[in-house]
């Protein structure tokens, strides 16, 4: 009886000896085929970057020569101030700063304001307007792009950068959506504690809220500083003097006149990128914390 | 959640009829109205008050240059017979389904690679991240030299294995396939949304299902797709109403063409507005396209029922 009980134990512990090396095996094959995936698929999503950069090198001979080569014979560094003073890139540049900047300090003022009102005051009514406010995410664009055109002209404010600042200043849905859903996992008895000394709610947003929604307020900034960066659609709409573009209408503009030289086109593109990507290397955390606080991606 | 219950409870626990503590209330009232005045001048201004004009604008005849004239429903009888008003409905619909469905497919797959226990996973979320990020007039241009017939990227790479790429933005039959294609790189984006919602999948679930003797396979279907099933749900959403209204890459890259093979329904809103100064027409157009995502979302919503799992529904 117990022989055999032993014996069973024995053949049982040898079978899972037998497969959990299996296993191991297993494992081990397909970490490896998830390493081959990922590298893979991580030069796939590389290359054109790495594309761009040697496209903006190439001499214009190199460019169109076919089959197109991967590598430069030449390393024309060149390329990038030679672009850049085709056209008055410095004055885009200039502009791009000041509508970027005006638009972040804009939504966070603004959007952090309100998002503050959904998330800590109570009132009737305020459910309503926060199905309102999400709602707005889902208009399209050009459902308001004609009459927002006519509201500015009549305002005579086209051809200025006002349209593309002033809406940043009266909140934007999906900063607030994002700060309120930070905003609300600051504990309550916080703001209790405040007004019970006293404090005002605009003393509680001051002192207590924002120092600290930092990291919050910091997404909401690096997203909002990335979605006007590249924005083309608005100045596309409002700008006519060429003082007045942003690098986006700036380098449409180079485009449409240089559209044969890549490696320049390439060069000026890449500069353009550089703020963008700098801020993404810089602040990636926050990103990835800003789309799984509100489950939405950035733009 | 816990401080959402905690309002709830101060708000019932509130006694109303003082007239003390009623001032109090009213006066958080009133501070939460001021709080939000921004907005709410923004919501009118820029939101509520443009919807409600254009379709007033629909009804008229206008190129800003003259004073508007009263049409009726002019502008949509011409929309019934305009023939490319069912080719813009129907690229940004062909593109929609394509870039939305593929992007669900490759950022889920992405995600779940980076979900595996792997070393040096933040390098590759990086990687596959950082092309969302970069977007408009560079990237555009990027892409039209990526796609360029004899000197581009992806044909070179084709030309590697014998294989003659074609036009890309130049033949009507691949232009939208490659914008489709253009559409994939970003789709880091969603990739982000899908990793952190695997990640939090309770890990007593898959231990549970193991002990039922299921499989890798039996696991992705029973397990993980259904707790994903609303993220899921809420991307293909957004993601549709973004496909349908995004036309800038468009407009750079190919300008509607070749013969109009790309011609998003955006892209026609635009060019009747701001190239032949028909606001009348474009703020008819603009109303369709706000019925048609109206109606493409309800949609969704209805068919949600049957694939979109809830976890709080099995708990009742």
């Amino acid at each position: 009886m117990s022989a055999n009980l032993q014996q069973q134990t024995m053949a049982a512990s040898q079978a899972q000896r037998h497969s959990r090396f299996g296993m191991r095996n297993q494992r081990l094959l397909q970490r490896m085929i998830v390493y081959v995936l990922l590298v893979g698929l991580s030069i796939i999503f590389i290359l054109p970057f790495m594309w761009m950069v040697s496209t903006s090198l190439k001499n214009s001979e190199d460019v169109f020569t076919y089959p197109p080569s991967f590598f430069p014979t030449t390393f024309l560094w060149q390329n990038y101030p030679r672009g850049w003073t085709i056209l008055p890139f410095n004055t885009f540049l200039v502009n791009s700063l000041v509508v970027t900047f005006a638009n972040v300090i804009g939504n966070l003022i603004s959007c952090s304001l309100v998002a503050f009102g959904f998330a800590r005051l109570r009132a009737r009514g305020r459910n309503i307007l926060f199905l309102a406010l999400l709602a707005t995410l889902m208009i399209p664009r050009e459902v308001t792009i004609v009459p927002r055109f006519l509201l500015f002209s009549q305002m005579g404010l086209v051809n200025t950068l006002w349209p593309l600042i002033l809406p940043a200043w009266f909140g934007y849905a999906f900063f607030i959506f994002l700060l309120r859903q930070f905003f609300m996992t600051i504990p309550t008895e916080l703001d209790d504690a405040a007004r019970i000394d006293g404090a005002s709610s605009l003393r509680i947003f001051f002192e207590i809220i924002l120092p600290l929604s930092k990291p919050a307020l910091a997404t909401v900034a690096i997203f909002a500083f990335i979605g006007n960066w590249s924005n083309l659609l608005d100045p596309l709409i409002y700008i006519r003097s060429q003082d007045l573009y942003t690098l986006a209408l700036g380098l449409n503009l180079f485009r449409g006149q240089n559209f044969t030289q890549f490696n320049l086109l390439m060069a000026v593109s890449i500069i353009t990128l550089i703020p963008v990507l700098t801020v993404f290397f810089l602040s990636q955390r926050l990103f990835v914390q800003g789309v799984t606080l509100t489950g939405m991606g950035g733009r | 959640m816990a401080i959402r219950q905690q309002h709830i409870e101060q708000a019932t626990t509130r006694p109303v009829g003082k007239p003390k503590l009623g001032k109090l209330a009213r006066r958080e009232e009133r501070e939460f109205y001021l709080f939000i005045s921004l907005w709410i001048i923004g919501f009118i201004a820029f939101d509520a008050g443009p919807i409600l004009a254009s379709f007033v604008i629909g009804f008229t005849n206008w190129s800003m240059m003259t004073p508007p004239s009263w049409t009726g429903l002019q502008n949509y009888q011409r929309l019934i017979s305009d023939p490319l008003f069912y080719t813009a409905m129907w690229n940004s619909l062909y593109f929609g389904v394509g870039s939305v469905g593929l992007g669900l497919i490759v950022s889920f797959l992405l995600a779940l690679l980076l979900n595996q226990k792997v070393l040096g996973i933040s390098v590759f979320r990086t990687i596959f991240y950082l092309p969302s990020v970069v977007s408009g007039i560079a990237v555009a241009i990027l892409w039209i030299m990526i796609l360029h017939q004899d000197f581009g990227l992806i044909n070179s790479v084709l030309s590697w294995f014998g294989i003659q790429g074609p036009g890309w933005l130049v033949q009507p039959q691949w232009a939208k396939p490659a914008l489709i294609l253009m559409s994939l790189w970003g789709a880091g984006g969603s990739m982000v949304i899908y990793l952190a919602g695997l990640q939090s999948v309770p890990q007593h679930l898959y231990e549970a299902a193991s002990i039922d003797g299921a499989g890798p396979w039996m696991k992705f279907w029973n397990v993980t797709v259904p707790m994903m099933s609303p993220v899921i749900f809420y991307n293909l959403i957004v993601g549709f109403i973004a496909s349908l209204q995004g036309f800038v890459l468009v407009l750079i890259m190919t300008n509607g063409g070749p013969a109009n093979a790309t011609l998003m329904f955006g892209l026609y809103i635009y060019r009747v507005a701001f190239q032949f100064f028909q606001m009348g027409y474009a703020s008819a157009l603009a109303w369709v396209l706000l019925l048609v995502i109206m109606i493409i979302t309800a949609l969704q919503f209805l068919g949600a029922k049957y694939w979109v799992f809830y976890e709080g529904e099995t708990a009742r």
